[in-house]
Parts: C-alpha cells; structure tokens; sequence
C-alpha cells in the first residue's frame, strides 16, 4: 500500500506543473470590495491595487467547479483515499507576493507536487503530509507563490471512550482470543495448571512457555464490587464487576451486565458475552443464567 | 521587538458565511451547519483563506497603507467555530531592510493560527 501511494507521488512529482488555469475573472473592484468588506480590512489602498492574500481567490475552482485533471492535490488525494486516509486537514499555508496585482489584471495558476511524506503517527490519526506548490502568473511573469500542506488521515474508529487494556506479549493471546469471541485461559504445557490472569512463568512449575485453553465461558460469581466512584469513562454509574470462578476452575473479572447491584448474589451462575467497543478491542462481559 | 495592538473578530456565522464566500470558498462546512455537524464539526468554522486575510489585516492595520506584505507564513491549528473570538497579537521585529511579524491568533479552544509576516517599506 505504502510503495503504491509513493510509486504515485513519484509519478505526479515527475509530471511537473500543471497546466496554467485561468481566473475566472480578471483582478476586479468588486470582488477586492467584497473581501475587505467581509474582513473588515479598511486599508485605503484597495481597491486601487488588490490585497496580496487575495490571490489564491482569483482562482478559486467555484461553486460549481471541477478540479483539472493534471491537478496533482486531485490525484494525490484520491490514492490516499483509495488506501483508508480519508480525512484531510490543511496544516500550513505560505504565500511569497513579488508584487501588488491591480484590477484588470488576468491571472492563471499552476500546481505541481513538492513532497509526499507519510506514513506519520499524528494525534489526529496515521496520515500522510502533502505539499503542493503553486504559481501564479500574470501572462509570463511569476506573482505570486504559495506553498500548501494537507495532512491526509485515517479517522480513528470511535473507541466509546472506554479505558483500554495494555496488551503485552503475555496477554496478547488473551486479547486476541477476545476480538474472536473465544475466552482464553493460559495452561501450563508441562504441568497442565491453568492460571489467570496470564502471567510468563508457570506459578506452580515455573516453565516458561506457556500454552493455553479455550474456556466453555460459564462459572458463578465468586465474588462482586458495586461500583458508585470515582467516575469511569464510558460507563454510567453504579456498575458491578463480578469476580467469576469459570467451570475450568479459575477466577476472571468482568462487568456484570443487566443485574442490577441489589439482585447480584454470590454463587450465580453466568456465562460470558462480548462488548465489542472498535476492530482492536472486545471486552469480555457476564450475564446472568437465567 | 514591538508589541502588536491586539484585534479582536467576532467570528459570528454571518462572519463565517459572509468572508467564505468572499473567498469564493463554497465548502459546506463554512456555511451549512447541518453539513458541518454531519462531518464531525461543533459548528461551521473559518476557512484558510479567510484566516491568512485576517492574518494580513491584523499585520497591515499596524504596519500601516504603505507597508508593502511580502510573505504570510501560517501555521493552522484548532478550527475557530461561528460564535468563538478569534484574537490575533504579534510581535514585530527588524530583519535586514523588512520587518517581521510574529502572529498568534487564538480562539476560545487554543491557537487557531499562528506564523510570520514579512513586510516592506516601498
């Protein structure tokens, strides 16, 4: 995926410039008397000459407009689409103005692909940064220049702001085993203890490469909490988190849904169901046998 | 080094709406809040190109009519919604013949733009 997004940003860098496209209008009274009306910028040199961060609306697409081919933001965009970075923020803008322009004047534009840098871990999500440079001419004199940067992104999934668990080497089995709906308990291979929650030596032999069982998923509340505070992200309060003894003979945490705390009792049996919160987490939870 | 008046906007939706369409941006979210919501957004929000015009003007409405803008350099941070205020103050310092301007504009929800102006005396 990756060699795909860079074989294209080599391909569109390689294309150069695009062709120059023309404002849809010649620099204008008018349209400077909009802007300055709408941003309250009453500096007495417009409208005779246009304001110099104006220059990028001259050659706006429009209302109605469609990108050019050749524009190479357009391509760009639509591999990283193609590839799950769907979302786009724009992170800087940088305009160079040779000169002022004056109504009357006729612009066109030209864009070419900088760079493509990516993947990057952001706090909005893993994405790709995308630089664009454009041109704009009056007939074949260079006016202006400006250098823009997108970040193309992957939305993160909503996670339901719950609390994750760290999931490391010893537990990974555990949290897999979840994702698939199987409830994992970890056996000893030599002395076939079953323990939980996972730990890398054996507690009983010490061996260290440990295996494990799927378990059948029912048990009995061996013991319970009524939880009323602190608050808990995600969760409206009280909650019970039942201790279970699982028929495998082990004992394993998890909330106890649908029971409200007055009718939990010790020695219930339950069976265990799934709270799937995004494709990376499925938590394990209790309900009660009827 | 020279402090910069602050100015303030008032990014009301008819600001929003109004310098969109000034800058012939008709993305939705810059004037259909129904729009904006649906895509994740609180409200509609500035576009970029309004953002360096007020960059601009906040710049120009110090340096005065004959300073010359030669470079706008942004840097874009958290969206500035219809409603917030969007506060702009700076610091100007010499460099060579231009002066430069250091810009911080901030909304209610942190720094909604920040970046350097370059000018010049004609």
């Amino acid at each position: 995926m990756n060699a795909a997004i860079e074989a294209e940003a080599a391909r569109l860098k390689e294309l150069g410039e695009s062709k120059p496209r023309l404002a849809r209008d010649p620099v204008n009274e008018p349209m400077i008397n909009n802007w300055t009306e709408a941003l309250g910028d009453r500096n007495p040199v417009y409208p005779e000459l246009a304001p110099p961060a104006m220059v990028q609306v001259w050659t706006m697409y429009g209302l109605n407009g469609v990108r050019d081919d050749d524009d190479p933001l357009g391509a760009m965009t639509k591999v990283l689409d193609d590839a799950g970075y769907t979302s786009v923020v724009a992170t800087n803008c940088e305009q160079t103005y040779h000169r002022y322009l004056r109504p009357g004047e006729q612009l066109a534009v030209t864009t070419r692909l900088s760079d493509v840098v990516g993947p990057k871990r952001t706090a909005l999500g893993e994405g790709w940064f995308v630089t664009t440079l454009s041109t704009w001419y009056v007939d074949d004199e260079p006016v202006a220049e400006m250098m823009f940067r997108v970040l193309k992104f992957k939305p993160p999934e909503p996670t339901g702001s719950v609390i994750r668990p760290l999931v490391n080497q010893d537990t990974e089995f555990f949290w897999a085993g979840t994702a698939a709906r199987e409830l994992r308990v970890q056996r000893c291979p030599d002395c076939q203890a079953l323990r939980h929650p996972p730990g890398p030596f054996c507690p009983r032999c010490g061996s260290g490469t440990p295996d494990y069982v799927v378990s059948c998923g029912r048990g009995e509340i061996f013991s319970y909490v009524v939880h009323h505070h602190p608050p808990v992200p995600g969760k409206r309060l009280p909650i019970v988190i039942a201790l279970v003894e699982l028929e495998e003979g082990v004992r394993m945490l998890g909330e106890l849904l649908d029971v409200s705390p007055d009718d939990v009792r010790i020695g219930q049996p339950v069976t265990v169901d799934w709270s799937r919160v995004d494709s990376d987490l499925t938590l394990p939870v209790w309900r009660a046998v009827p | 080094m020279t402090e910069l008046p602050e100015l303030a906007i008032d990014t009301t939706a008819t600001f929003v709406v109004s310098t969109a369409l000034a800058t012939r941006d008709f993305q939705d979210v810059h004037h259909d809040r129904d729009a904006a919501v649906a895509r994740g957004s609180k409200d509609i929000f500035l576009n970029i190109l309004t953002t360096t015009g007020l960059v601009q003007r906040f710049v120009t409405d110090w340096a005065g009519p004959r300073a010359l803008v030669r470079n706008v350099s942004i840097r874009l941070g958290v969206p500035c919604y219809a409603g917030d205020t969007l506060v702009f103050s700076g610091t100007a310092k010499p460099d060579g013949p231009d002066t430069v301007v250091d810009v911080v504009g901030k909304c209610s929800l942190g720094d909604h733009v920040t970046g350097t102006v370059r000018v010049s005396a004609p």
